[in-house]
């Protein structure tokens, strides 16, 4: 998939996702060992980014398979179409196997698992689910195949490759873990920040994606409920854009706070720590 | 050294310091040498951060072993001050860097300082290093009036450019512990230094032993635990319980049963929110437990919609006010201090405090009780029938003692009595608290 880390980083560049040495290096090795990907970090510095960076430079397709409190092996991985088997069992009196392909209908895991095309399967907050999805993962991470008691091991034609992002809010448990390379994505530092508002608004000036990647550095140092995300950072940039400021003074940051702090008390905070 | 030595004792000393690396992963970091290029050194730091570190807890240590096992080669002296450059040129070239720098910059600096500051002559033929003799030299922090010259005062300016330079300024300081310990490693043997350099986890931190900035940063690790507890506590009660019927799961079901619903399904019910009484110790004896218990108690206040503190020392006062969600963590601790009434006579005396506690009855079917404390009562009446009827009243009791387990029931203390009335847990770090929380279910 790629040649070498420094390749990784030139290519998701050349897609707008500038990366660190850290994420270039996961990136490559989780292509090379074909190993899935655990991408944790704070909310909103571009976990999920990364997997469709990823599928957007490998040319590849991107699977999604969102998570949520609840979500179980028949929308995870697959679900017999029980309409399709009734009507067949109604329709022929012979004993017809109804555990077949045809009554099989597809999940997202399922579907990474047989595609035939290269694929970047994105298995998104994973830590929302409950632990026993964790289980249903896991001979898909360490085999990339899928048993179906009815039907068989289905293994994969092509290996896709695989990211998991968590925002930590639980741990997730050592055998997940043991699965995959595990990839701590940070806040980036102001000059990668810089450069990636104008990546992605490549319309503001040099100098003012300076002041705003410093200010935004500034409040993360502040204790806060929710610090800027990198995406709060790049609404930023637009607000301002669109605003026609020309500089982050005291009293534009005052007045457009509420595009980073979201919440009433973090924005007291920084007013008062910051002399706004 | 080989390299398949150098990864097998790196590895061995990941496992000393608390880091739980497996016979797999030990493997993956193998392999992964195998494919990347072993010359590039932050490669090779973030190949065996992937493999190996799974847990953010576990990089600061991961870091400094890595720093000792593959020490940066130390040439390419070039674009910084001569050897015997005087002092002021010295600190001018530090401020320059502490205004904005890249890692080798700093790092090659910092080894440069180390080399001409930091030896001190000990026994024959042998010298000590030092990094506090490089700080004391150099002093960093003083040269903070002379960067900020040129930017406008009292405003947004100052404020990040104060806060860079002292991220700068710690960054420095790193770089020149860390060269500092690889010469020492030089002289001595890495096992020696990495043995006594390495501080625990954070999450194996012991509560009773935790320092202010520890604090700061427990602080990040204890939201997602509280919010982790509600969604715990919420299952518990929802299990037993059953909801609406799910039809075309109940169908399908029927199939094997030629379409005859024999098993009906059933969707599990909305969640109730459980509502959540702590009471926790907040004498000084526990001081810091009891700092981070407040904390606890703060987070949880967020996650539930019905949870009532109240705290302790000789006497029992609510100090549920003090959390009103989405107000400052800081604030809150620092008004309760000053304000809450829990100290009468200023000796922890649980039997009064159940005493008193009982009293308010706040306790129903369907509340949890989490008890946070020593449980050393200062030889005072224990009052367990009070501490039994509370825990009959509730849904759930649990307690959650700060102290290792071997000292329990040393001295003052009545944890078996206590235990076994309420199921106490040994809770010293974040792990077992982790734990504590996984189990709930």
């Amino acid at each position: 998939m790629f040649n070498s880390p420094a390749d990784v980083s030139e290519r998701l560049a050349a897609v707008d996702y500038l990366s660190d040495d850290s994420i270039a290096t996961s990136v490559f090795l989780a292509a090379a060992l074909g190993k899935p990907l655990l991408a944790e970090g704070p909310a909103g510095v571009g976990k999920t980014q990364l997997a469709k960076a990823v599928a957007q430079a490998t040319g590849a397709n991107l699977i999604r398979l969102q998570c949520y409190e609840g979500l179980d092996e028949a929308r995870a991985l697959y679900e017999w179409n029980y309409k399709k088997q009734l009507l067949r069992i109604q329709a022929t009196s012979s004993d017809d196997d109804i555990f077949s392909e045809e009554f099989l209908l597809e999940r997202p895991l399922l579907k990474a698992i047989r595609s035939a095309e290269p694929t970047v399967l994105l298995i998104d907050e994973t830590d929302k689910a409950d632990v026993e999805v964790e289980g249903l993962l896991l001979e898909l991470l360490s085999d990339f195949q899928i048993t179906i008691p009815e039907l068989g091991t289905i293994e994969a034609t092509l290996r896709p490759f695989v990211v998991l992002t968590s925002n930590a809010t639980r741990e997730l448990s050592e055998a997940l873990k043991r699965r995959c390379l595990y990839l701590h994505i940070e806040y980036p530092t102001q000059e990668r920040e810089r450069d990636i508002v104008l990546a992605q608004v490549p319309t503001l000036p040099g100098d003012l994606a300076e002041q705003l990647a410093r200010t935004v550095a500034t409040l993360r140092a502040l204790e806060l409920k929710k610090a800027p995300s990198v995406a709060e950072t790049i609404d930023w940039a637009r607000t301002l854009l669109a605003l026609g400021r020309e500089e982050l003074d005291e009293s534009t940051v005052a007045g457009t706070l509420g595009v980073v702090l979201k919440h009433a008390s973090d924005q007291a905070r920084a007013r008062k720590e910051l002399g706004l | 050294m080989s390299l398949v030595d150098r990864h097998v004792g790196f590895v061995h000393a990941l496992r000393e310091a608390g880091l739980p690396v497996s016979l797999a992963e030990g493997l993956d970091a193998a392999r992964a040498l195998r494919v990347i290029d072993l010359t590039e050194r932050e490669s090779l730091r973030a190949a065996y951060a992937a493999t190996l570190v799974k847990k953010p807890a576990y990089r600061p240590g991961f870091d400094m072993l890595f720093d000792l096992w593959f020490p940066s080669s130390t040439s390419g002296m070039d674009g910084r001050p001569a050897d015997d450059a005087p002092l002021p040129d010295l600190r001018e070239h530090l401020s320059r860097l502490l205004a904005g720098a890249t890692d080798p910059e700093m790092r090659e600096f910092a080894r440069a300082m180390v080399e001409r500051f930091g030896r001190q002559p000990a026994a024959e033929g042998r010298q000590n290093w030092f990094s506090y003799s490089v700080m004391r030299a150099l002093s960093p922090e003083t040269l903070m009036a002379r960067i900020l010259q040129g930017v406008p005062r009292g405003g947004l300016e100052e404020k990040s450019t104060r806060q860079r330079v002292t991220a700068n300024i710690k960054r420095f300081e790193d770089a020149v512990a860390t060269d500092v310990r690889r010469r020492i490693a030089e002289d001595s043997g890495i096992e020696r230094i990495a043995r006594s350099a390495v501080r625990p986890p954070l999450d194996q931190l012991d509560f009773l032993r935790i320092t202010r900035a520890d604090l700061v940063r427990l602080r990040r690790e204890v939201h997602p635990l509280a919010r982790r507890l509600a969604a715990r506590l919420t299952i518990r009660q929802r299990h037993g319980r059953r909801g609406r019927l799910d039809f075309r799961r109940t169908v399908r079901a029927s199939l094997s049963t030629g379409g005859v619903p024999m098993d009906p399904r059933f969707r599990p019910p909305r969640p109730h929110k459980p509502e959540l009484v702590i009471l926790c110790d907040t004498s000084d004896s526990v001081s810091s437990f009891a700092h981070f218990t407040l904390l606890l108690t703060y987070a949880l206040r967020e996650q539930f919609t019905k949870v009532r503190a109240f705290g302790f020392v000789d006497t029992v006062d609510e100090i549920t006010r003090f959390f009103a969600p989405g107000g400052d963590v800081s604030e809150a601790l620092a008004k309760l201090a000053t304000e809450a009434n829990m100290s009468r006579f200023g000796r922890t005396n649980y039997g009064r405090a159940f005493e008193e506690f009982a009293e308010k009855d706040v306790i129903g079917p369907k509340t949890s009780l989490l008890i946070l404390g020593d449980a050393r009562s200062n030889y005072q009446p224990p009052a367990l029938d009070t501490l039994k009827r509370l825990v009959k009243d509730a849904r759930h009791a649990y307690w959650l003692n700060p102290e290792p387990r071997r000292q329990w029931d040393s001295g003052d203390s009545l944890a078996t009595s206590y235990g076994s009335i309420v199921p106490m847990r040994e809770c010293r770090n974040i792990a077992q608290l982790a734990e504590f929380i996984e189990r709930l279910a």
